[in-house]
């Protein structure tokens, strides 16, 4: 991480020839981890997402500037459940089918996104948790999309899946940018994107989302889950032959005490 | 101190799941019953996702059960044509199962069924034992003999076809009652992550009538083998066992079982089943309490 910054430094002292015709300013993003390991100690990660603002010309331009960062996790399709009071029980009632909604989204801004961005924009680039795109399918009207997608949002805030967290990315001299994002352990493997979004007078200046960082399983935890997944059968025999050798191993040696 | 349970997804503290199978453990020392019951709500509680709770459940309760029916054969308390009948039931009874869970799991209703399930058994089985517990408590207080309960199959039973004579059980009754019971005590292991001991030993007592001696050691000969076939039945059907998460209960509640039983021989028996049954009352209340209360949170999320 340390070589990373460094490089950043050199590419900020350079002189910018290679930015000086572009009149937008290009943004220079990296992570703290690009690959994270689930293994038998994970408990969750803190993800740093910080990198430079290249100016044309090295001129930093005057008035306040704002940058957002949003990691997305690999997006699912999943149904959302709403319970009801029937005869005196909480049952399942009504639900909706999201083709399409992310299993981790967190997104860390400067200020807060209401203050900084306009709606139209903020639809567009989809940031926020209210504007998330799930892609209800069948006929469902507005409302109630809202009213179950602000239920699957509440659930996954509740689970640190979901993060909205407004005034968590700090910018040194309009050029540096840095924020902390955490990963709970409960999230899935894949690919997770990261996009930083450079945010001016209401509008996205300039986006990047080249940036990805791959979550996987390794090791024994890796094994275990190929094994119970393409191998159910064997995975099934060898979790009974391990209870039961554990436990008549237990007998004997309690017997003995 | 944490690890990572790779089928459930998450980080759990392994100090809480072996303290908390240590504890189901001793009630089982205690009183020979699986514990499954109490181990599947708490997993729930704790946050691990329900249909990996029950079926690691399951997969504890084998080997908790394993040393308990050696012991018992030892000393010839296992009725064995008896249990092979039970676990021809039970074997049906956990395909049976994965399939209603299939059925319910689209249906959406899974976990209410599960409630209810418990809420219906445990309350059931647990004010019928209370009532039989203080009964004994009070005769035993004023100094009376317990009124001994008259040992004689029920009649529904008694009017089945086909009858075969279980010696050791000292019964002349048709397969098609053990049959009957054990198939539902298999549908319950494959939806509950319960053994069914506590439904089990009751229903031999009061429904077929098999002397006291052989109850316990057949009824765990049955749970053996029945959580055997509901953990291969999960790891093909929803692929929910967590091995992890089995071994370390299972550490915990070997250990809990051992001190159980030390401590059931010091306790006066009566005594031991009113606490049993307040228990098992405790655990349905709550349930109860969770039926009918607004729950904390009322959407629930399920990957396609």
């Amino acid at each position: 991480m340390m070589g990373r910054l460094l490089l950043l430094l050199v590419l900020l002292a350079l002189p910018s020839t290679a930015f000086a015709q572009s009149a937008v300013p290009k943004l220079v993003p990296d992570v703290s981890q690009r690959d994270i390991n689930i293994q038998s100690r994970f408990t969750g990660v803190e993800l740093l997402l910080f990198g430079a603002i290249i100016y044309p010309r090295g001129v930093v331009p005057e008035g306040q500037i704002d940058v957002a960062v949003v990691l997305r996790g690999p997006t699912r399709p999943l149904i959302v459940r709403e319970k009801r009071q029937v005869a005196g029980i909480w049952i399942n009632a009504e639900s909706i089918d999201f083709r399409s909604a992310p299993t981790y989204y967190a997104i860390a801004s400067s200020r807060p996104l209401d203050t900084i961005i306009n709606a139209r924009t903020a639809a567009i680039y989809e940031l926020g948790l209210e504007r998330l795109q799930l892609s209800p399918t069948g006929e469902v009207d507005a409302a109630e999309v809202r009213r179950f997608r602000s239920g699957l949002v509440d659930l996954n805030q509740r689970d640190g899946l979901y993060v909205e967290a407004a005034n968590s990315v700090n910018i040194t001299d309009q050029v540096l940018y840095r924020a902390r994002l955490a990963i709970p352990s409960s999230v899935p493997e894949g690919r997770y994107v990261a996009e930083t979004l450079l945010i001016r007078d209401g509008r996205v200046i300039v986006a990047d989302d080249g940036v990805t960082v791959t979550i996987s399983k390794t090791g024994f935890e890796r094994f275990i889950t190929i094994l119970s997944q393409q191998f159910s059968l064997i995975y099934g025999v060898l979790a009974v032959v391990i209870s039961l050798l554990l436990g008549w191993i237990a007998g004997i040696a309690f017997a003995r005490l | 101190m944490d690890i990572y349970l790779p089928i459930a997804g998450l980080s759990v503290n392994i100090l809480v799941i072996i303290l908390l199978g240590g504890a189901v453990g001793m009630l089982s020392g205690m009183f020979g019953v699986g514990g499954g019951f109490l181990t599947t709500p708490l997993l729930i509680f704790y946050g691990i996702p329900p249909v990996v709770a029950a079926a690691s459940a399951s997969t504890q309760v084998t080997g908790a059960s394993v040393s308990g029916v050696f012991a018992h054969m030892k000393r010839g308390g296992v009725d064995f044509r008896m249990g092979a009948v039970l676990v021809v039931g039970g074997l049906f009874g956990t395909l049976f199962g994965a399939l209603l869970f299939r059925i319910l799991e689209a249906w959406g209703q899974i976990d209410t069924v599960i409630n209810i399930l418990y809420v219906v058994m445990l309350g059931g089985i647990g004010g019928m034992m209370m009532r039989e517990s203080l009964t004994a408590v009070m005769a035993a207080r004023a100094g009376r003999p317990v009124p001994a309960s008259k040992r004689r199959h029920h009649p529904l039973v008694a009017n089945l076809p086909w009858r075969w004579r279980f010696y050791r059980s000292g019964l002349y009754i048709s397969p098609l009652a053990p049959l009957v019971l054990g198939f539902i005590t298999g549908i319950m292991t494959m939806l509950l992550g319960v053994g069914g001991g506590f439904i089990m030993v009751p229903a031999m007592l009061y429904i077929l009538g098999m002397s006291a001696n052989v109850v316990v050691g057949t009824s765990l000969f049955q749970i053996l083998f029945v959580t055997m076939s509901s953990t291969i039945v999960h790891s093909l059907t929803t692929k929910a066992v967590d091995i992890v998460l089995a071994v370390f209960l299972l550490i915990g509640s070997v250990t809990g079982a051992q001190i159980g039983a030390r401590l059931a021989q010091r306790m006066k028996p009566e005594y031991l089943r009113l606490f049993l049954a307040a228990i098992v009352l405790l655990v349905a209340i709550r349930m109860a309490l969770g039926l009918g209360w607004r729950p904390d949170e009322i959407y629930t999320v399920q990957l396609l």
